[in-house]
């Protein structure tokens, strides 16, 4: 049966079980003298008893369907014939992707090695056993934790108390995911990272100049070691953030300045969404903006001057991506604009200072550190940030600050090493992943630092 | 006396300069708020002006003549018959008919065909297949017309756009238009078609169901997930360190680039678990946990509008503290919970770089039929059109982003309402 069906199935079977514990703890009670002799409402005896139906079926259920796929390609790789062994994990991929586009129908059995058909065979035939075992067994499992449940209904039983108990602890599960994704990240990056510096040495990778490794992928080329140096792509990316920043700074704060301090509460009530409409606006689409639209202007802008200009050069993505920022800025710094008290506003007004001279002397020098918070987190955004890049950005490593010319950024290397069929052993792929580690921890030294500042920044006035 | 005469005196003059400074300072506000009005207006006319073409289709009408002698098709109901047929003969025959001054000869024979979409003729053998008794009859019939054709008469004299159409096709295409059988119309294949090696013949209806499909398992894990989540942090989490770690851990995952949540759903789902690549079920999961932190940030937000007399009040009547939550408090602060997950939802169907990486780039023809069916997303797509040195696909891509935007404004709208109309001011 497919998960689909079984999902539907546990819950008939869950809304069955809560249904005859609460008929039981009823019927229990009724010869007692009414339901205020049980320990807990009929609700929760029901209700308890629809946990051990269905809390252990869907574990059983996840785990299946977690670890199914990995077992059973485990299984059919192993039992292939010794002449189609596949020697590393790339070629295992390959021949996986074979033998599946072979069981689905989508590659004919004549154009590949009997082995393969046979194993095709066997992918399918584990696939059905996989689904009718697992089928079998959570519905075994609703139906007998369900059923020990419902004997073990009684009216002493504090049925509330043990069902609150489970569901804080799963309230608890929910709130630990957050846990498991940090630790999910660390970890999936760290491995390849650890197996990439056992490949290319360290220093290599955070010191060199070059970056290029298109190069490593056939063994006996020329060259074909590939240049691992990050610096390049680096300067690139802090290039195209230094240029975003160059326009989302003075904008956005100039605006929250002007619509916290000047405008009316009828253009502040126009302006604001329009503001925010811009955050809503998918990256995907600045990036077609910036490669489409923004890229061609700035090279024909370039050429009409007499500058020669890359037709993805680093100004456009960086112009592009401080359109983004500039709502990001802005409701951050109105935050901080409107969390100074009014009383130093007042205070240096009655004084005679003028709006400007209140602004620029007092409110901001307080705001400060909670304006630089939120800027430092628009840095480091800029430098996560991946969809206008790929589109604007070019893919030459080129170690430059000349705006013009095109530049390469971490992410867009990320995305161009990752996107398609990859061998997860080279150097190329695992490159990947050390570059998502420095970006990782790149950002969440700027988050903390950040969240720091802010934080200490509210204390202050609160 | 003197002193404060001068003192005063100084003020006075420095007033002028001290105003002046004043306006200036305003309007620098003035141009700041200016430029960022203008990039809004910019890129939402820029991107309405390219693509209000792609929801026209062009078309040609003609008038078929379905000659079993010409197709070299005897029997319309068999199927190997119909494979070897020439659907391609009865469609010139009727250009040739619209077009006297086209000759025989191999140059114009190709450049007719040209005028008309790659997959007209198989269009002719579908219908023929489903109507075998339309054989030997004439038909009008309407085909799409050739990607060429379509920005030929779309883009005519428009210096963005280099025609590909030779000088006697262009003249034609002009003559079939003032004898109506090439016209232009509502490009419906847009919404009903997947992707396509053809521009014409591209829609997103593939992409949508895909981001339906994802987006399904986003709001179907992250909503219960993440409002237990802010539930726990609000109201039974203990003051310690693990409850701390929790905090930080939340507030630096919503501002960890999302190309890295990509790097993780790769690692872990697609490499661990060894799930198939560019299945919704994937996507789902890994914008699951990009969200997650917007969820949770904006559930503990309303979990904390609600005023601490309801739990008095509610305890003070022997309630648990469950029983507090589930009764009270999280009913009062389900709407404020609803807006912070449909604004999540919002992102999350606007997001590209994570799916990128766990392969939901794919081309793919067909429109998905699951959850475990190779898809691909609507942002996707886009970035996939976008990237195409084809015209056709450029305007397309550009009425995809605008389907895409009404999603996500509607979206949005939807949120601002809920919030005006169920969230109470205590």
């Amino acid at each position: 049966m497919q998960p689909a069906n079984l999902l539907p199935l546990i819950g008939v079977l869950i809304a069955l079980v809560f249904a005859l514990g609460y008929g039981k703890s009823r019927a229990l009670a009724a010869p007692l003298g009414g339901i205020r002799n049980l320990k807990s409402l009929p609700f929760y005896y029901g209700a308890r008893a629809a946990i051990w139906c269905g809390l252990p079926a869907l574990a059983v259920l996840a785990f299946w369907l977690g670890f199914e796929n990995k077992i059973i390609q485990t299984l059919v790789i192993g039992g292939l014939p010794a002449e189609l062994q596949p020697d590393s994990a790339g070629r295992a991929s390959l021949v996986l992707s074979q033998i599946s586009n072979v069981a689905s129908g989508a590659l004919p059995p004549d154009f590949v090695p009997p082995g393969i058909v046979a194993a095709a065979d066997r992918l399918q035939g584990l696939r059905a056993d996989s689904r009718l075992l697992m089928t079998l067994l959570v519905i075994a499992v609703a139906v007998l934790g369900g059923f020990i449940a419902w004997t073990r209904i009684a009216p002493y039983i504090n049925a509330r108390e043990k069902y609150e108990a489970t569901v804080q602890r799963l309230l608890f599960a929910c709130a630990a995911v957050a846990i498991l994704t940090t630790v999910g990240i660390v970890f999936s990056v760290i491995f390849e990272t650890i197996r990439f510096f056992g490949k290319v040495p360290f220093t290599e990778f955070v010191f060199g100049t070059s970056w290029s490794p298109q190069t490593a992928i056939r063994a006996d080329q020329v060259g074909a070691e590939g240049a691992f140096g990050m610096i390049p792509l680096f300067v690139g990316t802090l290039l195209i953030s230094a240029i975003a920043m160059l326009v989302a700074i003075p904008v956005g704060l100039l605006s929250a300045i002007y619509l916290a301090e000047y405008a009316s509460p009828r253009a502040r009530k126009i302006i604001k969404p329009l503001l925010e409409l811009l955050a809503g606006v998918p990256t995907v689409v600045y990036g077609f903006f910036a490669a489409l639209t923004v890229a061609p202007f700035i090279s024909g802008l370039a050429a009409a001057v007499g500058l020669e200009a890359s037709s993805e050069s680093a100004l456009a993505a960086g112009l592009v991506m401080g359109i983004m920022i500039i709502p990001f800025i802005s409701s951050l710094s109105d935050d901080v604009i409107n969390a100074v008290p009014q009383s130093l506003r007042d205070g240096s007004l009655a004084l005679g200072a003028t709006q400007s001279e209140t602004m620029i002397k007092v409110i901001f020098p307080a705001a400060l550190p909670g304006i630089m918070g939120g800027i430092l987190l628009a840095v480091s955004r800029a430098i996560g940030e991946t969809m206008i890049v790929v589109m604007a950005a070019g893919l030459a490593a080129n170690l430059t600050v000349n705006p013009l010319e095109t530049v390469t950024t971490v992410t867009v290397q990320i995305v161009t090493l990752l996107v398609g069929d990859q061998e997860f052993d080279s150097a190329k792929t695992l490159a990947a992943f050390a570059l998502g580690m420095m970006l990782f921890i790149v950002t969440l030294a700027l988050n903390v630092v950040a969240l720091r500042v802010v934080r200490k920044y509210r204390e202050h006035y609160d | 006396m003197t002193d404060l005469n001068t003192q005063a005196e100084l003020v006075r003059r420095s007033l002028k300069r001290r105003y002046r400074k004043e306006r200036r300072f305003r309007a620098y506000g003035i141009v700041a708020v200016g430029v960022a009005l203008l990039a809004l207006i910019t890129l939402f006319s820029d991107i309405i002006g390219k693509g209000y073409t792609g929801f026209l289709k062009t078309t040609v009408t003609l008038e078929v003549n379905l000659d079993p002698e010409l197709m070299y098709l005897d029997d319309a109901s068999d199927k190997d018959a119909l494979r070897m047929a020439d659907f391609k003969a009865p469609l010139l025959a009727a250009l040739r008919q619209e077009l006297p001054d086209a000759t025989t000869s191999r140059e114009d024979t190709r450049a007719l065909g040209g005028l008309l979409s790659g997959y007209a003729a198989n269009e002719l053998q579908d219908r023929v297949a489903a109507d075998p008794s339309l054989l030997g009859t004439r038909q009008v019939m309407t085909f799409l017309a050739h990607g060429n054709v379509d920005v030929y008469n779309k883009h005519a004299g428009e210096t963005a756009y280099s025609i590909k159409l030779t000088p006697q096709q262009q003249q034609w295409v002009d003559t079939l238009k003032a004898n109506n059988v090439v016209n232009t119309e509502f490009n419906d294949i847009l919404f009903v078609h997947g992707d396509s090696r053809e521009p014409a013949n591209a829609g997103v209806a593939g992409a949508m169901v895909g981001s339906l499909l994802t987006m399904l398992v986003t709001l179907l894990l992250s909503f219960p997930i993440g409002v237990s989540a802010a539930i726990y942090l609000e109201e039974f989490a203990p003051q310690n360190r693990l409850t701390d770690f929790i905090e930080v851990n939340i507030n630096n995952l919503a501002a960890v680039p999302s190309i890295i949540f990509g790097l993780l759903g790769l690692a872990v789902f697609i490499n661990l678990f060894g799930m198939p690549r560019s299945i919704p079920f994937v996507g789902g999961l890994v914008l699951t946990l990009m969200t997650l932190p917007t969820i949770i940030i904006a559930s503990r937000a309303a979990i904390k509008s609600v005023p601490p007399s309801i739990r008095e009040a509610a305890e003070g009547i022997g309630a648990s503290k469950m029983q507090v939550v589930m009764h009270h408090v999280l009913p009062l602060a389900m709407p404020g919970m609803l807006t912070g997950s449909i604004i999540g939802m919002a992102q999350a169907l606007g997001e590209t770089a994570p799916l990128l990486l766990i392969g939901m780039v794919a081309f793919i023809v067909d429109v998905p039929d699951g959850l475990f069916d190779a898809a691909t997303v609507l942002p996707v797509q886009i970035f996939l059109w976008a990237g195409s040195p084809e015209l056709g696909f450029i305007e397309r891509a550009s009425a995809a982003i605008m389907v895409l935007l009404a999603f996500l404004i509607s979206m949005n709208a939807l949120a601002i309402w809920l919030r005006k109309r169920l969230e109470r001011r205590w």
